[in-house]
């Protein structure tokens, strides 16, 4: 299968400092790519780089075509998705209005309404609470939230930052398997960044694990899962 | 009574004033935790360019229409060209900025108009209007008219159009509007460009009133800055009702407060702004800004 | 982990200050004074009295920028506690014969207590509130002035004689402000220095930039803010009396609001959390709208306009901000002082 995102030697710098030092991943068309790999080792960096947020240098493929140097709101309209960590709820409007946000750079705006349903159909309790500010929902319901609003793109490429941060794990696992439904029924491909590593090694079918901005160790998840001496040293489990 | 009533009337006529330029104060506030000093100047020469327009003999209602236009560009251009340099700067430097849009605006003025005092037209020509015994100044009831229909045009569209919506999302939360696809700089600048149109509007009604001259609305932004306090900086409805009861407040003390004469009237404004910093100064409809620790 | 955090940026600079040797520093610094007391001898009657206004202005300047640049509470009034100390000066000498020496130091402690004062209701202000409070405030001081005429002489102001020279010295009188003026200055500036770089400096900027933090480690941020107001009241109202002298009137309308905004513009453009910013501020100030006015007649404060904004978008840190990066990059290319 061909790679929908293929990156390949990737720096990213905050001010003088390099906190990516070359790194090279892919995810797969349909497929779910997770990146895994303690605090500080640059996961988010690597999605905010892929999103055009942090100043790069390197090789960015989308599609086949060079994105990197783009603009976020560019890439956007590339359809990638960006669920971003601490979920970037807009907390001062309300459930559907976030929702309807993240359709709005999509030239196709006739199906806004079907959009709504099938996100709602996935996030019942979005639903309940369309028309409340956004900033009352509880940390779940907002991470919920912030996929379903980067669903409403209707999306090539979905990428998740942290979803299970701060979140009970039963809440987790429903985001999970939401996760997994949407890349079976609707052929999302997903690149989710996690410290979670067992439910994303549960997830995911390619691993990646990044220590201090430097891949150290990539391969199937299965893979990464049997092996005992990653999953003790790295993964702590 | 009818007293009273006729007061009331003439300063929700100059309170709207007050709060449509208290608004366009908040819209860039809000969107830009900057306060553009240079408001009323801007106000003042959108003013200037509709007196212009009217002496040409261009009917009224289109030289209002074309001012609304030219102002809405202007302040888009001042955003995209002026401001949007310094936008990382730290926000006193954005606010010397400001400043100096201000004195530019107010010299230009004066070089290109002269300081003399000039009228300017009111549309609500016409008797004043009678309800039994109580007489309301056609102009007031017109003002007031004007200002309503511009702040049900701004409502509807920040809260029912894409646009508006989008326009909101930017000024609250840009990382997140940038990962929706909405260029946060465009959106600023339309921020910018209609609160140049509302700050047109409101040189516009009070024109008639006080005469036109470059040092015409530095008053009026005194008293929006009061509406804006009052209101909450942080709520736009707030800012105009806010206002609202500025205007009235300060006509109902101008005539039952023996002592206050015009120069002790500014003195209203400044009272009413201790007073709610001191009370809560977050105004009547804003919110604290709670600081995550 | 951004490297532009203030807390990197004071230590950076504490560190390309240290890197250059002690004996140059105050060799730089000596100069500068040697030069200040040539220049009175050097130009005409006029340009003494301008460079005078530059030191009351630096004082002033320093005074504001204390409190808003290290200690991060904008204040839009100070005006009012220029107008405080040049209005106790003259009627002092007007009403109490009190001999304008001792007229400089009372308004600096008066102008203290009541910065103190005014500094106790404000911790309850940040940011934009506590702006439109001084701002409210600025604009209430020529009315308020005006209204107590019986003390200030209402709109007519209080005309005052210009001190004379003591002891026969060889100078003229414009000449002996400039030295009181500059007296006052170095005194002052050095006391700041003292102040800011030790532990009360750290403790204001601390302040400023995570208040939160700044109080979990003990630092009573109350009593810190209140008295950096009252100093900043203080280093202000000492100007204010230095101009009351040295104009030798004071009028309610000369304190309006605009002398408080062009206080402000001032420590921006000479740059905030910096002493030096002081006297770039105030040579802006004293001397660029004569400029602006050089270059048109017509409309001038255009002219001072465009000034500002250009400044702003050339050195958005200030003058001193903008010093400071020269320098850095300075020491980078020649590979001299610590590594970044």
């Amino acid at each position: 299968m061909a790679a929908l995102l293929e990156v390949q030697d990737l720096r990213a710098h905050y001010g003088w400092t390099e906190v990516l030092h070359g790194v090279s991943f892919a995810v797969e068309e349909g497929g779910i790519t997770t990146i895994l790999g303690a605090n500080g080792a640059g996961k988010t960096t690597t999605l905010r780089a892929v999103c055009g947020m942090v100043r790069t240098s390197g090789q960015i493929r989308f599609g086949g075509q060079r994105v990197d140097g783009r603009a976020t709101e560019d890439l956007v309209r590339l359809r990638i998705a960006h669920a971003p960590e601490g979920r970037g709820t807009f907390t001062h409007l309300t459930v559907e209005e976030n929702l309807k946000l993240g359709a709005y750079s999509r030239r196709d705006r006739a199906g806004l309404a079907g959009d709504l349903d099938r996100v709602y159909g996935h996030f019942p309790v979005l639903r309940e609470r369309r028309r409340q500010l956004a900033g009352t929902l509880s940390g779940g319901e907002q991470q919920m939230l912030a996929v379903a609003r980067a669903l409403m793109l209707r999306p090539r490429l979905l990428l998740l930052d942290e979803p299970s941060l701060g979140l009970a794990p039963l809440v987790v696992r429903e985001i999970f398997r939401i996760v997994r439904a949407i890349n079976r029924e609707e052929g999302v491909s997903v690149l989710l960044v996690e410290q979670n590593a067992a439910m994303a090694l549960e997830l995911a079918g390619q691993a990646y694990l990044l220590e201090t901005g430097r891949v150290v160790v990539s391969g199937s998840a299965a893979e990464l899962r049997r092996d005992d001496t990653v999953r003790r040293s790295y993964l702590g489990y | 009574m009818d007293i009273f009533l006729q007061q009331v009337v003439s300063g929700l006529a100059t309170g709207g004033i007050y709060g449509a330029l208290a608004l366009a104060l908040v819209m860039i506030y809000q969107a830009t935790d900057v306060v553009n000093f240079a408001q009323g100047e801007m106000a003042m020469f959108s003013t200037y360019l509709a007196w212009t327009l009217l002496n040409a003999e261009v009917p009224y209602w289109l030289a209002f229409a074309a001012t609304l236009a030219i102002a809405f560009i202007g302040g888009l251009l001042i955003e995209r060209v002026v401001i949007r340099p310094v936008e990382s700067a730290p926000v006193l430097a954005i606010v010397i900025v400001c400043i100096g849009l201000l004195v530019i605006l107010n010299s230009m003025a004066g070089w290109i108009y002269s300081y003399i005092q000039k009228p300017f037209p009111t549309p609500f020509t016409g008797r004043p209007i009678r309800l039994g015994n109580v007489v309301f100044g056609a102009h007031d009831v017109g003002a007031i008219a004007v200002t309503l229909v511009v702040l049900v045009l701004l409502y509807v569209f920040f809260r029912y159009t894409p646009l508006g919506l989008a326009m909101r999302a930017a000024a609250q939360n840009p990382v997140s509007s940038r990962l929706c696809g909405i260029r946060v700089g465009w959106m600023l600048a339309l921020g910018w460009g209609l609160a140049a149109a509302v700050g047109a509007v409101a040189g516009m009604m009070i024109a008639p009133k006080v005469f036109l001259d470059p040092n015409m609305m530095s008053g009026i932004l005194i008293y929006a800055f009061a509406s804006a306090t009052l209101g909450g900086f942080t709520s736009p409805g707030g800012a105009v009702l806010g206002g609202l009861i500025v205007g009235v407040v300060e006509n109902l003390v101008g005539t039952y407060v023996g002592f206050i004469g015009t120069e002790l009237k500014l003195t209203v404004a400044l009272a009413i702004i201790i007073v709610v910093l001191l009370v809560k100064p977050s105004g009547l409809f804003g919110h604290a800004v709670v600081r995550r620790v | 982990m951004t490297v532009a955090t203030p807390e990197v940026a004071v230590a950076r600079r504490a560190a390309l200050v240290a890197a250059v040797p002690r004996p140059w520093r105050l060799a730089g610094v000596l100069l500068a004074v040697a030069a200040g007391c040539v220049l009175p001898f050097a130009v005409s009657g006029f340009r003494v009295f301008q460079f005078t206004q530059v030191g009351i202005y630096a004082i002033a300047l320093l005074g504001l920028n204390i409190l808003t640049g290290y200690n991060g509470q904008i204040s839009l009034g100070h005006g009012a506690f220029y107008a405080v100390g040049a209005y106790t000066t003259a009627i002092m000498i007007d009403r109490w014969n009190v001999p304008y020496g001792w007229t400089i130091p009372v308004a600096g402690i008066l102008c203290f207590v009541v910065g103190f004062l005014f500094g106790i209701p404000a911790l309850r202000l940040e940011g934009l509130y506590l702006a439109l409070a001084t701002f409210a405030l600025a604009l209430a001081v020529p009315q308020i002035l005006k209204y107590f005429e019986h003390w200030t002489g209402g709109s007519q102001g209080i005309v005052l004689s210009k001190p004379e020279v003591p002891f026969g010295l060889p100078l003229s009188q414009d000449q002996y402000l400039y030295f009181v003026t500059l007296a006052s200055l170095l005194v002052l500036f050095v006391l700041a220095w003292n102040l800011l770089r030790g532990r009360t400096g750290r403790a204001l900027v601390a302040i400023r930039d995570h208040p939160i933090a700044a109080e979990a480690m003990g630092i009573n941020s109350s009593l810190y803010k209140s008295l950096t107001f009252g100093v900043s009241a203080g280093y202000t109202g000492v100007a204010g009396a230095l101009s009351g002298l040295a104009i030798a009137f004071v009028a309610p309308d000369a304190f309006n609001v605009f002398l408080s905004i062009t206080f402000l513009v001032g420590i921006v453009i000479g740059g905030l959390a910096s002493i030096s910013g002081a006297i770039y501020g105030a040579l802006f100030t004293q001397f660029v709208p004569n400029w602006a006015q050089d270059i048109s007649k017509a409309a001038p404060w255009a002219i001072y306009g465009v000034f500002l904004i250009v400044f702003m978008y050339v050195m958005p840190h200030g003058i001193a901000g903008a010093l400071r990066l020269l320098w850095r990059r300075a020491v980078r290319l020649t590979g001299t002082g610590p590594r970044s």
